[in-house]
């Protein structure tokens, strides 16, 4: 693998970029590995890095049945944020945050992170306080960027927002955190994949696995589209298609429900937003950033129905629509270039799984609903760690599938046992 | 856009209805075990393929309907009123 610096770019200008070589191999299947992660989106890249890198561990590979970056990891939009509440969660995707703050180096690998904020509008006293409330707990909890702005402050940054005294909602001030961004989704994937190749990890595409064969406690093989594969742990990385899985490796049931997200990008346009914004007032739920190459990118709610269909329904499109109108009235004439829907694993109380199944050799790492790219660095470098060690590490202590049994869900939101309701 | 045939009101967009979720699930009795509810309240078969469902005619008739529906394709194969007694009723006036 050719390392990534100024010089290798500088050098290759004069030589017609000939000297690149291929980013990761393509093996082919070998009979047995020591650890097999099904599912190479993010999560399941990061993994098996951080098996290799963290633990030191060979002989891993990854199962992915289409391409990689095909699923999720190029669905998202892209947003990268610590803001949570709750104990486990906040310190979970601080973690995350501070592996994201460092990540295009340890993989040598432009993954485009971008700290530019993330601003929550506020639009009423009540949302203020609700907001000084995480943000202070934040503050006290090691993630020390949690501001709450007044309005003067929000006009000065971000002054395309609609602060007409006559909208519906008019914006009383935001609730901000500066660490926070975006990221280039694809650059993650393929860095991941890069870095977990030259540890020698197999990363195997078009490689869906169709059965499991149980022996005794345990998952003996896994019978994929090329041919049969024996590991001594496994781990499933599949979110969205979870449930399928698990019933393939012989369970029922599991505390997930798939639903499907829309994304959308307008045609490129010149700079005018250099932060994320987030609008969530009286129903409506929408988010914006402007990609580098000046997109506007941007989602909203759920499609409000379980399915497993990756397109999403027009409905949900007039929705999203109507939410950007309301906050940047200036994209009115603005055009959509795409719009896409990508399958999640909606829980029970919104927050994820990882964690040991009752299979001794199998591990789940599941459950991301809206918040799986953010997630990833954390999710991967926990996942490895407990499946390396077999056991779950203190900050995912209640990560497992018993939190609702125990009467510990990690309800972020408070909005109860509806899967569609966490967003 | 998937449209829901309402024994009460005929064909409609779905967005007047509200999707409620598995309508397989029996809820157990009051002073079953708390393991009983654990699995009605938070485990899910999550189906892909058809499934039952429960809707909410919410902008309509307010009626709960139960809808079998695919959930790859979105192609719904049955409609019935959830309540047996309307539905009975519903039947006998066909």
């Amino acid at each position: 693998m050719t390392r990534f610096s100024a010089w290798s770019v500088f050098r290759n200008g004069f030589k017609d970029q000939s000297g690149w070589t291929r980013q990761w191999r393509d093996p082919e299947p070998k009979k047995h590995y020591d650890i097999v992660i099904v599912g190479g989106g993010l999560h399941g890249l990061a993994t098996a890095y951080y098996l290799a890198k963290n633990h030191g561990l060979k002989n891993i590979a990854i199962l992915e049945k289409g391409w990689l970056g095909g699923g999720n990891a190029g669905r998202n939009t892209t947003i990268v944020r610590s803001n949570y509440f709750m104990p486990g969660n906040r310190e979970f995707y601080e973690h995350s945050l501070k592996l994201w703050e460092n990540l295009s180096h340890e993989l040598n690998y432009n993954v485009m992170f971008s700290q530019r904020s993330h601003i929550s509008l506020l639009h009423s006293p009540g949302a203020i306080d609700a907001s000084a409330r995480r943000y202070n707990t934040m503050r006290l909890t090691g993630t020390p960027d949690a501001e709450i702005w007044d309005l003067n402050t929000l006009k000065q940054n971000v002054p395309h927002l609609n602060y007409g005294p006559d909208s519906r909602f008019p914006i009383m001030g935001a609730a901000v955190q500066k660490r926070a961004g975006t990221a280039r989704h694809d650059a993650v994937a393929w860095g991941y994949a890069r870095a977990a190749d030259a540890l020698g990890v197999d990363i195997i595409q078009n490689c869906e696995v169709t059965a499991t064969t149980r022996s005794a406690n345990s998952i003996s093989s896994l019978t994929t589209s090329r041919g049969e594969i024996t590991a001594n742990k496994v781990g499933f990385a599949v979110a969205g298609n979870t449930s399928r899985l698990w019933q393939m490796a012989g369970f029922n049931t599991l505390p997930i429900e798939s639903h499907k997200l829309q994304a959308f990008v307008s045609e490129p346009l010149k700079p005018l937003l250099d932060q994320v914004v987030v609008f969530g007032v009286g129903g409506a739920h929408f988010y914006i950033s402007q990609s580098d190459k000046g997109g506007m990118v941007f989602g909203g709610d759920l499609d409000w129905y379980k399915s497993y269909a990756q397109r999403g329904n027009l409905p949900i499109v007039q929705d999203v629509a109507e939410c950007a109108i309301s906050i940047l009235p200036c994209l009115g004439r603005v055009r959509l270039l795409r719009h896409w829907s990508g399958v999640m694993d909606m829980t029970m109380d919104g927050s994820p799984f990882i964690c040991k199944t009752p299979l001794d050799n199998l591990y789940l790492n599941a459950g991301w609903n809206y918040g799986g790219f953010k997630a990833s660095p954390a999710s991967g470098w926990y996942f490895a760690d407990l499946i390396a060690n077999d056991r779950p590490h203190d900050t995912i202590a209640n990560f497992n599938l018993d939190r609702f049994a125990q009467g510990v869900s990690m309800d972020e939101r408070g909005a109860g046992p509806d899967p569609k309701l966490h967003g | 856009m998937i449209r829901i045939n309402c024994p009460y009101c005929g064909e409609r967009d779905h967005s007047e209805f509200s999707y409620g979720g598995d309508g397989s699930i029996t809820y157990p009795a009051l002073d079953a075990s708390a393991e009983e509810w654990l699995e009605a309240v938070f485990q899910r078969e999550n189906i892909r393929g058809v499934q039952t469902e429960t809707w909410h005619h919410v902008s309509g008739c307010r009626q709960w309907l139960l809808v079998e529906r695919d959930t790859m394709t979105h192609e719904i194969h049955s409609v019935h009123a959830a309540h047996e007694g309307i539905a009975k009723v519903l039947e006998a006036g066909k």
